[in-house]
């Protein structure tokens, strides 16, 4: 390497600096992930598994092929389910390398696809009251039969990007304003994240998720000035406003004096449990994330650590759990929420052939990818059916909505819930 | 028959999906589990065995190398396209084609993963025995290539004792049937020279495999020792006493390191090495084998013997051992990985010549092994991109290589000898020999296109291999 850090060879391009990654370094190729990821199994192409993909940034890092869309194409077919690092036997932060080439690829999709994200990653995302409006909109669509009649002339790729998306719930949710106060002796003082789609699409949830804090011993707050984790964004090239909504976030959750910083969707849990990693060249916020990071908890990581109080009610149900990737591989959480539906009396967890294997979701992989989204859904369908489950639980919103999708669509019909839900549930059936 | 038309052909006969010709494509097909790397010109990933018929006879007719690749897995360089050409991925014949309980068979495809035969059957009681570590990544055919063995190897051999039958595509796209479901067929055990063979003969496209009945128990246990000679001396003493265990492992403290910081089982740390005695049989039988084995541990010092409590514990046991080589990334950049063999009663003086060797070379040396059968794993470790650092570690090996052979040992036991070893086969066999084996081969592959410029010693031609990154180390092809 020189001094400007390029990779000099003889009759080869400079490398990549920014893609000459530790990371990369740590992987000696042995193939234990194959067999773990989903699009490798899928296909059996080498550039399409977690190894192949791997050794494509390192020979980009190294000069030794371009950027181009091809190498874009393999990059951007993973999923970032991060199943490869559950099974690697080094260690390697295969999701770490993936978000690096991406932030220099930028996001994928054709010309108009890239200008209709970067709008959404940099000018609505960030900005909750844009985005509260951008859904009131949806919602004002999908109700006053403007839905139904744009249908007739969409052209089909956009008709089927169309039904993908979810009805939109006529409430959406309002954090409390003060401390939510707990129920019993105090246990923690908590802060709760709410998200940029789950107050919208799943604020039913957000509401359990206080209650059930708050029969535990919890005082619950929203920091004010909190805003979306920018988990899209990191995951879909998108970075420079990704480090500011991390910025936000580090402020609004550090200046609200509590113990832990919750989080009920398990993909936005993952990337707040890695801003040290997303900040770490930033002089004024490195240490910040660092300590940030450290408070955030997964809700049923925390219940279960915390542990149950309160009397549980009865739900007679069979249910099978799906491990939402970032939380199985992302933040390594497998037993807690298994721990946390076995403590209810009545339910019945059978568990499914590949739990931990994605479902297709994976953020707005089912828009840019529907094929391999609604392969791995099938798959994933077909496994839940196998149990003979009456409902399924998944504890991210993004695993909800596809396994609702896929319910309608292939089968077996059951309701699908948040964790969260099952144990409000069961409380209030407790009275 | 130029390049466009060789490609056009190929993607006649497969679809063009699965002609692989764009260097963004081709180029993670350079390598394997191994140090090596050679970039292949067209990788061609067939669905059934009349497409790997037509996929051979058209190479034919072009004239180019063909090399037949399983999970890509290998540590010997084995499925490296040393020579260019087109590899053959194996890896869409991954169908599980009949489970024959009653009579103990299964046959497989070539791409089916080494573990899902065993997923396959294992509610009913049965397993497939030959365990790579690699199980859960590396395929059937690419086991058949190389005769790998695995831990439990010990007690159920390798794998050419679990093969039973090949369908294979012959050099002009012939497609036959060696060996069958009956064991002991007459004539020519080809399906005996088969296997082992590295892709030098033919493509296999359908295994016969042997089933076992699962054992009514199995009990194991960690031992852990604060040196290295006290835990290669109670393999010795262990076999001696007439136990057999169904594995003998040991790792030691390096290898241990590794490990922990990779993906953590909880190995002790401060431990200059571990074993792991696994034993099975009938219940009565299995208790009193551990309890004996056990009684020979602490006779040799060992510092605590932990038997696993349940299955769970017992499979993070070997979740961490079969990791080993995985986790050698989380010490370094590169790791070159030996399989020599000794007779067992000369293990401990094979581990203080490896400690000599690696305090000589000034060379990390991670050491993990089927010690039950005295088969070592060395792992030099190292970074490609120190200057000068692969010649030393070349040196090294050859080191271990040669004291192997000086007991009384063999270079390879499991790996095969692929590229790595190629040069050292001769410290092995006579020239003689070697001839012998190269009419055999020819026999089935006159053109020498299989997987060519493997196994045999050949002169200085490599020119083109590639150790990442981009340095070829002097000395290598001898």
């Amino acid at each position: 390497m020189d001094a400007n850090g390029h990779t000099q060879r003889g009759g080869e391009k400079d490398g990549i600096a920014a893609l000459n990654l530790p990371e990369l370094y740590q992987c000696v190729h042995c193939g234990l992930c194959l067999n773990q990821c989903p699009t490798y199994r899928a296909l059996q192409l080498e550039p399409e598994s977690p190894r192949g993909r791997i050794h494509l940034v390192k020979a980009a890092a190294e000069g030794r092929i371009d950027l181009s869309e091809r190498f874009k194409d393999h990059l951007y077919l993973c999923l970032l389910c991060r199943a490869c690092e559950s099974a690697c036997p080094s260690g390697v932060q295969y999701g770490h390398i993936a978000e690096a080439a991406r932030a220099q690829l930028g996001p994928p999709g054709s010309e108009l696809g890239r200008g209709v994200l970067k709008f959404v990653f940099t000018q609505l995302l960030p900005y909750r009251r844009r985005l509260r409006f951008a859904f009131a909109v949806l919602r004002f669509y999908q109700r006053s039969g403007l839905q139904r009649l744009l249908k007739l002339f969409l052209p089909k790729k956009l008709r089927e990007m169309e039904e993908l998306m979810p009805a939109i719930p006529s409430q959406f949710f309002k954090p409390p304003a003060g401390i939510a106060p707990a129920i019993g002796p105090l246990r923690a003082k908590v802060a709760l994240l709410d998200g940029c789609v789950m107050p919208l699409l799943f604020g039913a949830v957000n509401e359990a998720t206080v209650r059930v804090l708050r029969r535990n011993g919890c005082d619950v707050i929203f920091p004010r000035r909190q805003n979306c984790c920018g988990a899209l964004n990191v995951h879909n090239g998108e970075t420079a406003a990704a480090k500011q909504m991390a910025r936000r976030n580090i402020d609004a959750f550090l200046s609200a004096d509590v113990d832990t910083v919750i989080v009920n969707a398990a993909g936005c849990g993952a990337t707040m449990k890695e801003y040290n990693h997303l900040l770490r060249d930033d002089p004024v916020y490195r240490d910040k994330a660092e300590r940030f990071s450290s408070m955030v908890r997964d809700a049923g990581e925390f219940l279960a650590n915390l542990g149950l109080v309160g009397e549980l009610g009865l739900l007679q149900m069979t249910l099978t759990y799906q491990d939402p990737c970032h939380l199985a591989h992302g933040q390594r959480i497998r037993s807690q929420p298994r721990q946390l539906l076995q403590s209810i009396p009545g339910l019945k967890l059978v568990e499914m052939e590949g739990a931990d294997r994605c479902c297709g979701s994976a953020g707005i992989y089912n828009l840019t990818h529907s094929d391999m989204s609604q392969h791995l859904l099938k798959e994933k369908m077909q496994a839940v059916a196998a149990t003979g489950s009456e409902a399924i639980v998944a504890p991210n919103p993004g695993c909800m909505l596809q396994l609702r999708s896929g319910a309608a669509r292939f089968g077996p019909n059951l309701d699908v819930y948040h964790l969260m839900d099952l144990l409000d549930r069961a409380y209030s059936k407790a009275g | 028959m130029n390049r466009d038309q060789l490609i056009n052909s190929l993607q006649k006969i497969v679809g063009q999906p699965y002609v692989l010709v764009e260097k963004e494509d081709v180029i993670v097909y350079e390598q394997d589990g191994s140090i090596f790397q050679v970039m292949p010109e067209v990788v061609v990933l067939p669905a059934h065995v009349e497409q790997v018929s037509a996929v051979v006879k058209v190479a034919k007719e072009a004239n180019v190398p063909i090399v037949p690749r399983g999970s890509g897995t290998g540590l010997a360089g084995g499925a490296v396209p040393a020579e260019g050409g087109i590899i053959v991925s194996l890896a869409r014949l991954n169908r599980i084609l009949k489970i024959d309980l009653a009579n103990r068979i299964a046959v497989v495809e070539p791409g089916v993963i080494n573990v899902d035969v065993t997923k396959a059957v294992a509610k009913e009681g049965f397993f497939y025995a030959p365990d790579p570590s690699s199980q859960a990544a590396c395929s059937i055919g690419g086991n058949v290539a190389n005769n790998s063995g695995g831990p439990h190897t010990l007690a159920y051999g390798v794998t050419t004792n679990h093969v039973l039958g090949l369908e294979v595509v012959l050099d002009d796209g012939t497609i036959v049937w060696l060996g069958g479901e009956v064991p002991d067929m007459p004539g020519y055990d080809l399906c005996g020279v088969f296997v082992g063979s590295e892709g030098t003969m033919g493509i296999v496209t359908k295994i016969i495999v042997r089933l076992m009945r699962a054992r009514e128990c199995v009990r194991t246990m960690l031992v852990i020792f604060d040196q290295m000679d006290a835990a290669s001396q109670t393999v010795v003493d262990i076999t001696g006493a007439g136990i057999i265990p169904a594995a003998l492992e040991i790792m030691d403290r390096t290898t241990i390191e590794a490990v922990e910081r990779g993906a953590p089982v909880g190995f002790p740390r401060d431990a200059e090495a571990v074993l792991i005695v696994e034993v099975e049989g009938l219940n009565e039988h299995a208790e009193q084998a551990i309890m004996r084995a056990r009684e020979i541990c602490e006779r040799n010092g060992a510092r605590e013997v932990k038997l696993a409590k349940d299955e769970a514990e017992r499979q993070r046991l070997w979740k961490g051992r079969k990791g080993a080589f995985g986790a050698m990334g989380a010490l370094a950049p590169n790791y070159y990985v030996q399989d020599g063999v000794v007779p067992r009663s000369k293990l401990p003086e094979m581990m203080r010549r490896i400690a000599e060797i690696s305090k000589k070379f000034n060379l990390r040396i991670a050491n993990v092994f089927h010690a039950g059968d005295g088969n070592l794993h060395p792992n030099i470790l190292f970074d490609m991109r120190t200057p000068g650092e692969i010649d030393r570690v070349i040196e090294a090996g050859a080191a271990t290589l040669r004291a192997c052979i000086e007991l009384g040992g063999s270079i390879t036991g499991e790996h095969g000898v692929g590229l790595e070893k190629k040069a050292y086969i001769g410290l092995l066999f006579s020239e003689a020999d070697l001839n012998a084996m190269a009419r055999v081969r020819r026999a089935f592959d006159p053109d020498m296109r299989f997987n060519p410029a493997k196994l045999f010693p050949s002169p200085a031609t490599c020119g083109e291999i590639r150790l990442q990154p981009g340095q070829i180390p002097a000395g290598l092809w001898i």
